[in-house]
C-alpha cells in the first residue's frame, strides 16, 4: 500500500495526464456522432476479427455435429427430388384455353426394354393403361420420332421402333413440303429409306425430314433425320432417300408418348368421307 | 499586477479572441489557427504539474464548448500541458530559469521562445489534427493541416509576444 501510494505520488504527473486524457476521449466519443462513428466501426472491426478468429478454431469442434446436420439435410432433400418420385406419378395435365385447344397430350415414359439388332425391333416403356397410354400413340424423344404404341397393359407398353420394316412413316422434306413415306431398311440402326418423292425434287445433303402429319398419329413437323444420300435409280419416277436419323437408338432411355386428343374425331370424319 | 489575475485575464481575452475571430478564420480548410494555446505557453515556471494539466484542460474545454468540438481542444491541450515540463527541461538555460519569470519573448529572447513554441504547438496541432480526423487513412491531408496551422499559429503568437511585451 505504501509503495503503491509512494509510484502514484511520484508518478502522478503521468497519472493525471493519462486520467485526463482518457476522460477528453470519452466525452469526444460520447459527444461528437464522426468520431462515436469512427470508434464504433474501428473497435467492431476488431471485435468482429478476434471473433472471427475465436469461431475458425471452434468450428473445428463442432464439425462432426455439423457433418450429421447437413447429412440429414442432405437426405431430406433428396427425399423431396424429382427423381424420386418419377416412376409411380404421371405428370401430365391438361389445362382449358378459349382460344387455343390442346390437341396434344405429352406424357413421360422410359424404355426399359430396347433393341437395335433385329429385323423386327420393339420397345418397350414402364408406363400403360393406368397411365394413359393407348395404342397408336406416338412416341418421341426431343431429337426425333421413336416409334408407335402397338399394344398396352396395365403398367407397360410396348412400340413397334422405327427401326421395324413394319413401320412406315409419312414423312416430308421440311423445305418443300414434297412428302412420302420413311421406312427402315434393317440394314443399319443409323440409317433409314425415304421413299416416294418424285424425280424433279431437288435434295441437297443436309435437308430436314420431318414428319408430315397425314396420318393420325405423330404431330407434324416432328423430326425424323436429315438427308445422308440421295440414290436415284434410273427409270423410276421417284427417287430414294437416305436418311440419317436424328435418334440414336442405341442410345435414348427416355421418351415422349403423343396423344391426339382430336383423333377419334378426325378418324371418324376419315371414314365418313370415304363410305 | 497579480499574476494569478493576469492569467485569469489572458486565459479570457485568448478564448475569446480564438472563438470570436480565429475560428471563422477558414481558408481552404488547412488554415485553422489556434492561438490560445499561448496561454499555456505563457503559464508560469513554478506552477504545479497537476495544476497545469488542470487549467490545460479546462482552456481546451472552454474552446471545446464554442466550437461544439467536446473533448477535442481538451485532449490536445492535456497533451500539450504534459509535454510542457519535459520541453522546458530539455531547453534550460545553463543556469536554470529565475525565479518570477514566465516562458516568453520577454525573458529569454525569440531563438528559446521560437524553439519552445515550435515544439509545443507542433504537438498540440498534431494530437489536434490527427483527433480531429480519428483516423490515419488520408494522413497527407492531416500533415498539410499540420504544417499550415503550424505555421500561421506560430506566426500570430510570436506578433502577439512583440506587440505586448515590448521592453
Amino acid at each position: 500500500m505504501k509503495n503503491l501510494l509512494h509510484f502514484i505520488v511520484r508518478f502522478h504527473f503521468t497519472i493525471l495526464f493519462i486520467v485526463f486524457e482518457i476522460f477528453c476521449l470519452l466525452l469526444l466519443v460520447n459527444y461528437n456522432n464522426y468520431q462515436k462513428s469512427q470508434f464504433l466501426n474501428s473497435s467492431n472491426a476488431i471485435s468482429g476479427g478476434i471473433y472471427q478468429k475465436v469461431s475458425s478454431v471452434t468450428d473445428y469442434l463442432s464439425l462432426a455435429r455439423t457433418n450429421e446436420e447437413l447429412n440429414r439435410e442432405n437426405v431430406r432433400l433428396r427425399n423431396l427430388l424429382k427423381s424420386s418420385y418419377s416412376l409411380s406419378a404421371d405428370s401430365s395435365f391438361t389445362f382449358t384455353d378459349t382460344l387455343y385447344k390442346q390437341q396434344y397430350i405429352y406424357r413421360t415414359a422410359k424404355i426399359i426394354n430396347n433393341s437395335v439388332n433385329k429385323q423386327l425391333n420393339y420397345i418397350t416403356l414402364n408406363k400403360g393403361k393406368v397411365h394413359g397410354i393407348e395404342r397408336e400413340m406416338a412416341v418421341v424423344t426431343d431429337n426425333g420420332v421413336v416409334g408407335v404404341v402397338k399394344s398396352v397393359s396395365e403398367n407397360f407398353s410396348s412400340v413397334i421402333s422405327l427401326l421395324n420394316n413394319r413401320l412406315r412413316v409419312s414423312a416430308k422434306l421440311k423445305g418443300n413440303n414434297y412428302h412420302g413415306s420413311l421406312t427402315w431398311d434393317g440394314v443399319d440402326y443409323r440409317k433409314a429409306l425415304l421413299k416416294d418423292i418424285p424425280f424433279h425434287v431437288n435434295i441437297a445433303k443436309g435437308d430436314t425430314i420431318v414428319t408430315s402429319g397425314f396420318s393420325a398419329i405423330f404431330p407434324e413437323g416432328v423430326q425424323l433425320g436429315v438427308v445422308d444420300e440421295v440414290l436415284s435409280s434410273s427409270g423410276s419416277n421417284f427417287q430414294d432417300v437416305k436418311v440419317l436419323l436424328s435418334n440414336d437408338f442405341k442410345s435414348i432411355s427416355y421418351v415422349k408418348v403423343v396423344g391426339d386428343l382430336m383423333k377419334e374425331e378426325r378418324l371418324q370424319l376419315e371414314e365418313e368421307a370415304e363410305e | 499586477m497579480n499574476i494569478i489575475l493576469k492569467n485569469i485575464i489572458r486565459f479570457v481575452v485568448l478564448v475569446l479572441i480564438q472563438v470570436a475571430i480565429l475560428n471563422n478564420i477558414q481558408v481552404s480548410g488547412f488554415v485553422n489557427p489556434y492561438m490560445y494555446i499561448l496561454f499555456i505557453l505563457l503559464l508560469p515556471f513554478e506552477i504545479p504539474n497537476w495544476l497545469l494539466l488542470v487549467l490545460s484542460f479546462f482552456l481546451g474545454f472552454s474552446i471545446d464548448i464554442f466550437s461544439g468540438t467536446v473533448g477535442m481542444h481538451a485532449s490536445a491541450c492535456v497533451f500539450m500541458g504534459y509535454i510542457r515540463p519535459y520541453i522546458l527541461n530539455y531547453l534550460s538555460l545553463r543556469d536554470g530559469y529565475e525565479v518570477g519569470t514566465y516562458p516568453g519573448i520577454a525573458h529569454f529572447g525569440f531563438a528559446w521562445f521560437f524553439k519552445y513554441a515550435l515544439t509545443l504547438i507542433v504537438a498540440h496541432h498534431t494530437f489536434l489534427f490527427v483527433i480531429e480526423a480519428f483516423s490515419f487513412a488520408n494522413f497527407s491531408e492531416t500533415l498539410m493541416r499540420i504544417i499550415f496551422s503550424t505555421f500561421f499559429t506560430l506566426t500570430l503568437i510570436i506578433t502577439s509576444q512583440f506587440l505586448m511585451f515590448k521592453k
